[in-house]
């Protein structure tokens, strides 16, 4: 048995002549939490969908470990209301049975709404009816989406607190993808943190104790390092002057 | 005299079993499929596949070989080079469908027109003939509509899938790809068979009015797909029967009717 579940070498994509990621290589291991951050459109949700195979590398090799399932949480779901579907119907759709649904749904905190159409679960219903969804298939590797997205500040800690606890009680690996640096979540092992290409990865650091920085931001871990280099509007790397570096490096202090 | 007159009786009586026969056959398919069409916001893809069915007509008349596999054939051309054009970029799709769908309904009429020798009666293409159904068409009806009905069954979960969240689906394991060609190929199917009901320009309305109207009452796919097909039927027997006493012409009449179960409807709180 591998000791990586994916593994990425050198991996690229492009659509329509615009490369939105390069030279990208890292390993998800059994167990850990890797959080990708970055900014909009910096190809986060790509890097998701190249691990989950929707799409196919322009280059590059993506190994999957044998006794890979995973779990998908997709950034958001419409659920036209013309389409009448309750909650348990939407978690049995992916080939489970109804004990197994009503049991995720205990899992992730929401068993009321085993009967509530979709449509009309409030965001963090949602975000929560998702990551059941996600563990039905018992993955070891979970992939999330902007977990957290459409869910207010109490509910976001909430969610991540019940991602860390899903993380031990199935013993799966965790890809999160997250824009929001403040929030990434202090059981995140590895951070990659990524703009077209990975500017830099590492572990987490907790920042500070400060009751002041807990009372704004609750229990969360700042991804504390500095960049050497800065990105233009276009994610193109530019110097310490501001100049655009054609192909140039992108290195960390 | 009396044995004319009954004769006469007699072939009325055929004709109308006919016509109702085919329209609940037709009714039976166009509710799920409906179905569908509502929650894939397909209907203008209905259309753009309904009105190249009259081109279908045209090539049929053309080439001098069967109506309904030409239009089959035209209906299944266009609904593959549609699965093709979703993936393009260039235009937003409602403006492509928008340029396709009234392109092939002016190349259908402009063809039919240029045909001479032929008399083609455009308004029981346009708006459907459903009191000249003969018994070789019954046969075809069932047949189609038998094969979309087994169809739709044997992909329904796959289907209801793809209509949440076609990604979450690939990554469960379902072929996304397939099942939605199969999707657009039942469509086209459909649409050859029920030209002769309602005719091309009224085909998505028998598959839209009777969804929308099941939707009211409805808390799960399968029951919205059921009724919808059950008031489907309503509206063929009911339009139907307007048209016999009131002598409007069938195809029109049957959309009405859906029209007015689709009212009826509104007054029931929408489930779930």
């Amino acid at each position: 048995m591998n000791n990586y579940l994916i593994q990425l070498k050198s991996v690229s994509k492009s659509f329509t002549d615009k490369t939105i990621l390069q030279n990208i290589s890292m390993t998800v291991n059994r167990g850990e939490i890797t959080t990708l951050i970055g900014p909009n459109g910096a190809g986060k949700s790509s890097l998701a969908r190249l691990i989950l195979g929707l799409i196919s590398p322009d280059s590059g090799k993506i190994s999957r470990a044998e006794d890979l399932i995973i779990g998908y949480m997709p950034q958001k779901i419409h659920i036209d209301p013309t389409l009448p579907i309750s909650t348990c119907r939407f978690l049995q759709l992916a080939n489970a049975s109804l004990e197994d649904c009503n049991k995720a749904l205990e899992q992730v905190g929401i068993p009321d709404v085993k009967h509530t159409p979709l449509h009309k679960l409030s965001g963090g219903e949602m975000q929560r009816a998702l990551l059941a969804r996600a563990i039905l298939r018992q993955p070891n590797l979970l992939i999330l989406d902007e977990p957290v997205q459409g869910v207010d500040f109490n509910g976001q800690n909430e969610l991540y607190e019940l991602i860390g606890e899903l993380r031990s009680s199935l013993n799966c690996g965790i890809v999160m993808v997250s824009h929001d640096l403040h929030l990434v979540m202090s059981a995140t092992d590895h951070v990659i943190c990524l703009n077209h290409h990975i500017c830099c990865q590492g572990k987490p650091e907790q920042v500070t104790q400060d009751p002041a920085y807990l009372d704004i931001f609750g229990e969360t871990a700042l991804y504390n390092h500095q960049h050497n280099h800065q990105h233009n509007i276009q994610g193109k790397v530019l110097d310490a002057d501001g100049n655009h570096q054609p192909g140039g490096g992108c290195q960390h202090d | 005299m009396a044995t004319i007159s009954l004769g006469v009786g007699a072939n009325m009586i055929d004709f109308l079993l006919y016509a109702l026969l085919a329209g609940i056959g037709v009714a039976a398919v166009a509710g799920p499929l409906g179905c569908f069409v509502v929650w894939r916001r397909m209907a203008y893809f209905g259309d753009t596949l309904a009105h190249s069915a009259l081109l279908g007509v045209a090539m049929g008349v053309l080439l001098n070989i069967d109506l309904g596999i030409a239009v089959t054939l035209i209906c299944l051309l266009m609904a593959l080079g549609l699965v093709a054009l979703e993936q393009q970029e260039v235009l937003a799709l409602d403006t492509l469908l928008g340029i396709l769908s009234h392109s092939s309904l002016a190349a259908g009429l402009v063809v039919i027109s240029l045909l001479s020798d032929v008399r083609v009666d455009l308004m029981s293409l346009l708006f459907g003939d459903l009191l000249s159904v003969t018994k070789a068409d019954l046969m075809v009806i069932y047949l189609g509509a038998g094969v979309a009905i087994l169809l739709l069954a044997t992909l329904w979960k796959s289907l209801i899938n793809i209509t949440v969240e076609p990604e979450l689906a690939a990554v469960e394991g379902v072929n996304v790809a397939r099942v939605r060609t199969a999707l657009m190929v039942i469509t086209a199917l459909v649409i050859a068979i029920a030209m002769k009901i309602v005719g091309v320009l009224l085909i998505t309305a028998l598959l839209i009015i009777p969804a929308a109207t099941a939707r009211r009452i409805s808390a799960t796919p399968e029951s919205m797909a059921v009724i919808a097909s059950l008031v489907a039927m309503l509206s063929v027997v009911s339009g139907l029967a307007t048209s016999w006493y009131v002598d409007t012409p069938a195809g029109p009449s049957i959309v009405i009717s859906a029209t007015l179960l689709f009212c009826l409807s509104l007054n029931y709180k929408q489930k779930g």
